[in-house]
């Protein structure tokens, strides 16, 4: 767990460094989980490794970490009541274009790839 | 002022328990509820914690002695996202082309369409700003922001509720538009709705979870170079 944590957080520094070195408008951790997706791929780990198991745990936490900024919202009730409909309506409508958009060209471009090929994916469950 | 509550403000202490705390009566209610999609975790500690801050007199930048010791670990989190990845290493090559199409025009879609819906719907030049990059997770999103003029602390509002949104709805939502592949299903929720949708992906389904966290990192991306651009354009 400890070499886990150490090595992402080392990841996410290298990250960082690029990301200011160079100038790039990526963020840090971005970087650092580009660098660490190769360097699992270059190494291959077993599966009891400290990254992994560290990683794993992390992640089931995942919202816990988003907590701090959501509190945040209590701070904008003001906001919120006075700007409430483009608000709602610009996250909402907007949010849906985006999902929409993003699901239904993967899907059709799968499609089309595998035309022929049998059913695409699996069924949820 | 006594001793307690100048404890209550000024040690850490206070924020990263009642995170805890929020977090884990969340989880509680996760598991009562049978884990009902509105039992999210993050908006039920919201639930919790507000009234809690309310009732001990703290406002939120004391709260944040504490709670930015939690949020540090996002960045790490972040990185995390190359494991679960990883072990779907094998479905990226045919994902390759669909990926890099979808993923900047929905980033396109999303940048446009919650600018344009601010606009139509009587909001201001700053709370348009504000908007544009709400797709991005949240400290990515702030940092857009900033750059461009919106309202830097109120986006994190923005993003989050756009995750809890994907965490509780995106699912049936994608049943019903039927989008069925699993990796399409996980790109759409990690170019929406960023971690906090990628928790509940990577809760239902290994495959969702990887690709929705790549997603998000990729949107990330791809937000902040499509930001400036529409706000240079759309006047």
């Amino acid at each position: 767990m400890l070499n886990g944590i150490m090595w992402l957080l080392v990841f996410q520094f290298v990250g960082e460094l690029l990301a200011r070195g160079l100038d790039l408008p990526v963020p840090g951790p971005v970087i650092g989980m580009l660098l660490l997706f190769i360097a699992l791929q270059v190494r291959r780990p077993p599966e009891q490794a400290g990254v992994l198991r560290g990683s794993d745990r992390l992640l089931r936490h995942l919202q816990l970490l988003f907590v701090p900024p959501a509190v945040g919202v209590i701070t904008y009730g003001a906001v919120l009541r006075e700007d409430w409909l483009p608000i709602t309506g610009g996250l909402l409508l907007s949010w849906l274009a985006g999902l929409a958009v993003t699901g239904l060209l993967v899907t059709l471009m799968l499609r089309l790839r595998n035309r022929g090929a049998g059913p695409v994916g699996e069924q949820p469950s | 002022m006594s001793d307690v509550q100048d404890l209550l403000r000024t040690s850490p202490l206070t924020g990263v328990l009642l995170t805890l705390v929020g977090y884990r009566i969340g989880l509680e209610v996760k598991r009562w509820s049978g884990n009902h999609p509105l039992a999210q975790p993050v908006l039920i500690a919201v639930l919790v914690i507000g009234p809690l801050l309310w009732l001990l007199d703290l406002d939120y930048e004391e709260y944040l002695n504490g709670g930015a010791i939690i949020a540090f670990f996002l960045g790490p989190a972040t990185v995390a996202l190359a494991v679960p990845l990883y072990r779907q290493a094998h479905h990226l090559r045919e994902l390759l082309v669909p990926m890099l199409v979808a993923l900047p025009i929905g980033t396109l879609v999303s940048v446009v369409s919650g600018m344009v819906l601010v606009r139509a719907l009587g909001g201001d030049r700053a709370l348009e700003l504000t908007m544009a990059p709400k797709s991005a997770t949240t400290p990515i999103a702030i940092q857009i922001t900033d750059q461009v003029g919106g309202i830097p602390s109120l986006v994190a509002a923005f993003t989050i509720a756009a995750g809890i949104i994907g965490a509780i709805c995106a699912p049936a939502v994608m049943d019903l538009l039927g989008i069925r592949d699993r990796r399409a299903r996980g790109l759409a929720m990690g170019a929406v709705s960023h971690g906090v949708g990628t928790s509940r992906s990577l809760h239902d389904n290994p495959t969702e979870g990887a690709f929705s966290g790549l997603s998000m990192g990729l949107t990330a991306l791809a937000t902040s170079l499509v930001v400036p651009l529409v706000v240079h354009f759309l006047r």
